[in-house]
């Protein structure tokens, strides 16, 4: 069964937008500039890990985001009769 | 020659760029021939029939410019840590784009970025302020490219800059003349697979050397292959403190000013008409979103890759010339040296290259761009690599050039010509006006790749800031704040890209003072390059402001919101 309710399903995509710009900030702003210090003291290998997020993290994170939104909202089209 | 020297018997590195430089401009052209457009949907979007994967591959040639192929990984080799600015800042603003702006500007489905805000905010004033921001934004992006280009051509093939900018012009010119949007978008396929074989072999062979891992990315956090045990990280920052740099890891740049910085970076890559427009040529509102996450992907393969390479030079680049006498330096030395990229000063006369910190003391002075065109001969790598790196280079700056000049030409002819001056005239004088003003704004770019004024190169990075500062909010309100009228986003847009030309002008050109400010006048410590996210900031407080004390937007725009929220039945892209 799948419902048109343009209202519902415009609310469940800002929450999903919501959800998945507090990751984009946290892995970018927060992990790579903001406490890059305090996880440099963290040691990965040979990657500080503030600078790891910085130089590599945050851009694979920032794929994984995109690639996820795109599955839910695929199923989301689908749930409200929306895909084509 | 140094190639007679070395390579007694192979082909010299100036005949495999000859060679294949020439191969990937045939095929470019090739596919020019292949992909004319005969309508201006065609031209202006490809027909609106791009596959997800091809518009990916289209978009992230189109925005991996000869700053992304040449120079970035140099820039990060010089500033270390704060180099991440770039990294994210350039990536970053896809996940903006994917989740913010690409579906609905597709859904909406018209042809350029001002058709979006002329329309979302019922009015020409909105639709000209939009025409002039693309327009100040492609201009400054695209003057680079055509350096770029030129540049490219005389390292590697001997010929004099404008001769170069030249032979790029016309190539730009045989395909986004003829084919529009439709021949970009195929030749920048082809582009993309050229630049990233290009920017991969030279980083995996100097990877296996340097760490005995082939992938670059775990490479620069392994340890040396020298069976020392240590760290390359590690070592690299020993290096640079010894020398009296900061460590590799550390950067120099205060907190709030790379945070000001990446946030300028996305904000204005998902502000780039260029960018935005390839969005309009994917079938459905799901091809939008899927395409904006492949583009992403192929970029991030370059962009996780170059601070390896970064890391990889840098550390040659100390142990080859630190102390060492400067009559053994290499072959590349002296040749890069001949072309003013490398000048050593010997200060304290005692035959050796002393490579410090301190500028008093130092002898040698690198070109950034040096560390990527260079880095295969810095390793001893084969001819053909060497050559590789130049076909690469023209190719980044061709595709990202190719865009550019689209969005100009498409401003001039749609949205100028049909849109405001002269709405009856017919398809196809429509598409001979969009191919002379795509030859005209080939060029006004070459005229500034030959004459170069002394603030382009200084103008460049700060496209992003004024794209930050004047679509950005616009189209996003646009979408998410049905209420927004055309008082708040004119209002917003004047108010947030005058700010970002100010701030610029006294802060980056220094023309409003005796002498260039220093670094201390800066508004809360946010440099020029930085200054993008307040200017952005202002035209939200701006637009939201005036909004509220001026009249609701008529009933069939909220409508029009309410309908490109909605992913079916976006149909083909159409001119209304």
């Amino acid at each position: 069964m799948t419902k048109k309710d343009p209202k519902a399903y415009w609310k469940a995509n800002i929450r999903y937008v919501l959800i998945l710009l507090v990751i984009w900030f946290s892995v970018s702003y927060g992990a790579g500039i903001i406490f890059k210090e305090e996880l440099d003291s963290i040691k990965i290998g040979g990657f500080k890990l503030g600078f790891w997020f910085a130089q590599q993290g945050s851009m694979y994170v920032f794929v994984i985001l995109i690639f996820v939104y795109v599955r839910l909202m695929n199923k989301l089209d689908k749930t409200y009769g929306y895909d084509e | 020659m140094m190639s007679n020297m070395i390579f007694l018997e192979a082909l010299d590195v100036q005949n495999w760029t000859y060679i294949l430089v020439g191969l990937t401009f045939a095929l470019y052209i090739g596919i020019a021939i292949w992909s004319r457009a005969a309508s201006t949907k065609e031209f202006y979007v490809a027909g609106g029939g791009v596959s997800p994967l091809a518009n990916g591959m289209a978009t992230a040639a189109d925005w991996m410019s000869a700053a992304s192929f040449i120079s970035m990984a140099g820039i990060i080799s010089f500033a270390g840590y704060d180099g991440a600015v770039y990294l994210m800042g350039w990536t970053g603003g896809y996940v903006l784009l994917a989740l913010l702006l690409a579906p609905y500007l597709r859904k909406f489905g018209k042809f350029t970025v001002p058709d979006f805000i002329g329309d979302r905010y019922y009015s020409k004033t909105a639709r000209l302020v939009a025409v002039f921001c693309a327009l100040l934004v492609s201009f400054t992006y695209v003057a680079g490219q055509m350096r770029g280009v030129g540049i490219v051509f005389s390292r590697f093939l001997e010929v004099n800059i404008n001769t170069g900018v030249i032979i790029g012009m016309i190539i730009v010119l045989f395909y986004a003349v003829l084919g529009g949007m439709k021949g970009i978008t195929y030749t920048q396929v082809a582009q993309y697979c050229v630049l990233i074989f290009a920017f991969m072999v030279p980083a995996i062979f100097i990877s296996i050397q340097m760490t005995g891992n082939p992938i670059p990315q775990f490479g620069f956090g392994s340890t040396l292959a020298d069976g020392s045990g240590t760290y390359l990280l590690d070592k690299l920052d020993g290096l640079s403190t010894e020398l009296g740099f900061n460590a590799y890891t550390n950067g120099s740049k205060a907190t709030i000013d790379v945070f000001a910085i990446t946030l300028a970076l996305m904000v204005g890559t998902a502000g780039l008409p260029h960018v935005i427009v390839r969005f309009f040529t994917v079938k459905r509102v799901k091809d939008a979103r899927k395409s904006a996450g492949l583009a992403l992907l192929l970029i991030v393969i370059l962009y996780t890759t170059a601070p390896a390479v970064s890391v990889f030079a840098r550390t040659n680049m100390i142990e080859t010339v630190s102390e060492k006498a400067y009559a053994d330096v290499p072959v590349w030395f002296k040749k890069w040296e001949s072309t003013g990229l490398i000048s050593f000063d010997d200060k304290n006369k005692d035959g050796k290259i002393t490579y410090v910190a301190n500028p008093e003391k130092n002898e040698l002075i690198v070109d950034r761009d040096i560390m990527v065109l260079a880095n295969p001969e810095i390793a001893r790598l084969p001819n053909w690599v060497i050559a590789l790196v130049a076909a690469g280079g023209l190719a980044a700056a061709l595709s990202t050039a190719a865009g550019l000049l689209l969005v100009i030409s498409s401003s001039v002819s749609h949205d100028l010509v049909k849109k405001i001056i002269n709405p009856d005239i017919s398809e196809q004088g429509e598409l001979i006006a969009a191919r002379l003003s795509a030859v005209g704004a080939v060029c006004v770019a070459g005229y500034f790749g030959i004459n170069p004024p002394g603030f382009v190169a200084a103008v460049v990075a700060l496209a992003f800031g004024l794209a930050a500062a004047s679509f950005f909010p616009a189209i996003i309100l646009g979408i998410f704040y049905k209420r927004m009228n055309k008082e708040g986003a004119v209002a917003g847009m004047i108010v947030g890209i005058t700010a970002m030309l100010l701030y610029m002008i006294k802060f980056k050109l220094g023309w409003f003072d005796e002498t260039l400010p220093d670094q201390s006048a800066w508004w809360f410590g946010i440099s020029p390059e930085g200054f993008g996210s307040i200017a952005m900031l202002l035209n939200f407080v701006v637009s939201v402001t005036v909004m509220r004390f001026t009249a609701k937007p008529p009933q069939d725009v909220q409508e029009l919101v309410e309908n490109i929220r909605i992913p079916s039945g976006a149909g083909e892209a159409t001119d209304h």
